[in-house]
């Protein structure tokens, strides 16, 4: 793995470049995500791409819990780690390469904006991003550039809405059920409440 | 002249060779594929989503719900992700027993996909006879856990508990004689191991059976040989993991290249394929069956001799013994704490991978320091797998896209997520 990391850090850069756990992550621009995609996969030999998915940081480092008692010891209190990690950009692609050949592993990060989540689609560098990106644009809501066919993948006909986002309501927005009189199946607003039963706490 | 159009069928979702709930949409040329569509997601439960909203442990069941015939190797996943965020040391002992409960799992899935395929293909007889061995590490399965299928056996730091000393044994019972009740009870007077070391010893005449039944059987090879050929490099380029690479010749296996838990202390053979048909990928499997077999065999020696502790100490993770519970205030802390809010995971992202029956089977988690996964992405390999049946199943007949089907290994708990 050191020499990949000596050599990714010749081609792109330490800054982009993060060592965690034991694993690279590669920051790319979206802008060359194709771009560095080929290079990845025709000079670093990552012939496989292992896993492509949507990552929404929205609510990254919030915590549902308040509380001013100490953040220390067994107590309740908490200290929010705040947003510092959050990103100015709110989604990013996660691309998960495999070397079979060589042997190791890479993590590539794109972050794309709110306002425009586009990325080019990388089915021409790997087919397999072919269903993953469906599934990355059915469920956040990320959309790939010169996608041949980005239809949903996993929910339903007709859905409205990408239900991983952050801002998309655990129980769903409707609910369907069967009625006598119109003799078909109707959907109508959910009529269950949120419940949080254990509260979301950041503790360091 | 009358006109002569492509015919579109809607294959699915309720078909039983569509192996739960896959629905296709084939366009056919007399009999002959020109393209195939799969529509996946009738059984979406919205795992990830629902992970997102759980302190750590409470998932682990959730897993077991993904691949729903191979429940631990899911869960072993999942717990590994956790245990490399928190550096959690793992007692070997444990790590012995989570490898062999990952081999009986992959017996467990492969006798299963050997009856469906089996029965998908015309081999009716196969099905009945996988079953009856796959009843046995069930009964493993229930009497470690609790729970046939769904375990939630492997928890962050170890599992759950040890191997029980007694073996559960058949009640008497009005449709029984007493020698019929002996005999079912004959392997089964000793411990959980003693069971699955006479599991072991008598699984390899079981494989030959099926051997027997189908590698040289003529219809089975008319079926399956040079069906969905895929290419050691395609195989790559599509994401394809497990036997399913291995059928094209890749001799890429996790345990192997990247071995985690114990693997790199136990003796096993990579099996791989020639052309990179459904009959090769068969082969594979079976072969795979009996390295599985071999590894319990090792495992089995190894948890004899050495007893030991199944669950890490640290009782931010784990819970402690009821005994210390009732006796030491801070234990108590330990325990509450741990059932009302379960434990933080330090800021950062990790991507645990494991050989799963099926391939690789990945956990993406990204934690911002809370009790709960910030984002849970599961790498399923049946989702890489299926998206390749267009390619796999173009140009070939109606007939075949049931042995493709087949010879994929599709579940969908896994790929619906």
């Amino acid at each position: 793995m050191e020499d990949l990391k000596e050599q990714l850090i010749e081609a792109f850069g330490e800054d982009n470049l993060v060592d965690a756990f034991g694993e690279l992550t590669l920051r790319v621009d979206s802008d060359d995500i194709v771009k560095t995609c080929l290079k990845l996969r025709d000079f670093f030999f990552f012939d496989t791409l292992i896993d492509l998915c949507g990552v929404d940081y929205l609510t990254y480092g919030q915590s549902e819990w308040e509380s001013d008692a100490s953040s220390s010891g067994f107590s309740r209190g908490r200290e929010t780690q705040g947003n510092e990690d959050r990103h100015e950009m709110r989604f990013a692609v996660v691309y998960h390469l495999l070397s079979v050949s060589k042997n190791y592993r890479l993590r590539v990060k794109s972050y794309v904006d709110e306002a425009e989540p586009i990325i080019k689609s990388v089915t021409d560098v790997w087919a397999s991003a072919d269903w993953y990106e469906r599934e990355a644009f059915d469920l956040m809501g990320i959309l790939f550039e010169n996608h041949t066919d980005l239809r949903r993948i996993l929910t339903d006909y007709g859905f409205v809405g990408h239900p991983l986002r952050k801002d998309f309501p655990m129980i769903g927005e409707v609910e369907m059920r069967y009625d006598e009189e119109l003799g078909r199946v109707v959907y109508e607003p959910v009529s269950i409440e949120p419940n949080i039963n254990v509260p979301r706490v950041i503790r360091k | 002249m009358a006109e002569i159009r492509n015919y579109t069928l809607n294959f699915g979702p309720q078909h039983p060779a569509a192996h739960g709930v896959l629905r296709l949409i084939l366009e056919i040329d007399g009999e002959v594929i020109e393209r195939a569509d799969p529509h996946i997601g009738l059984l979406h439960r919205g795992t990830e989503k629902l992970a997102e909203s759980k302190p750590y442990n409470q998932s682990i069941g959730y897993m077991d719900r993904l691949d729903y015939v191979s429940m631990m190797c899911n869960e072993h996943a999942y717990v590994m992700a956790i245990e490399t965020m928190l550096e959690l040391e793992v007692p070997e002992r444990a790590q012995y027993i989570r490898v062999m409960f990952d081999e009986i799992t992959r017996i467990l899935n492969h006798l299963m996909w050997l009856g469906t395929h089996g029965l998908d293909v015309g081999a009716m007889s196969i099905f009945l006879y996988a079953f009856r061995e796959r009843e046995k590490l069930i009964d493993c399965y229930e009497a470690v856990s609790g729970s046939r299928m769904h375990a939630t056996y492997y928890r962050p730091g170890g599992v759950y508990r040890d191997l029980p000393d007694k073996m559960p044994q058949y009640l008497k019972s009005d449709f029984r004689t007493t020698k019929e009740l002996e005999a079912m009870n004959k392997n089964r007077q000793g411990s959980l191991l003693d069971f699955i070391a006479d599991f072991v010893k008598e699984f390899p005449k079981s494989i030959k059976q099926y051997d027997d039944l189908l590698t040289d059987n003529r219809i089975w090879k008319q079926r399956l040989v040079n069906i969905g050929i895929v290419s050691a490099n395609r195989a790559k380029q599509l994401g394809f993991t497990g036997p399913m690479l291995r059928g094209s010749g890749v001799a890429w296996d996790l345990r192997k290249n990247q071995p985690y838990a114990v693997y790199d202390r136990l003796e096993f053979d990579i099996p791989v394929g020639v052309t990179g048909d459904s009959y090769d990928r068969y082969l594979v499997r079976m072969e795979e069956m009996r390295q599985s077999n071999h590894i319990i065999e090792q495992c089995i020696d190894w948890l004899r001799q050495n007893p030991g502790s199944v669950m890490s100490d640290d009782h931010k993770v784990s819970p402690p013994s009821r005994v210390e519970m009732k006796d030491d205030m801070e234990s108590l802390i330990h325990h509450f704490k741990l059932f009302t809010e379960g434990y933080c995971l330090p800021a950062g992202e990790v991507y645990s991978a494991i050989e799963h029956p099926k391939g690789e089977f990945g956990i993406y988690l990204i934690s911002d320091g809370a009790n709960k996964p910030y984002r849970v992405k599961i790498r399923a390999p049946g989702f890489a797998h299926l998206a390749a049946m267009d390619e796999m199943a173009r140009g070939h007949m109606l007939s075949d896209v049931v042995t493709i089907i087949g010879t994929q290994d599709i579940v969908f708990g896994e790929i619906d997520r």
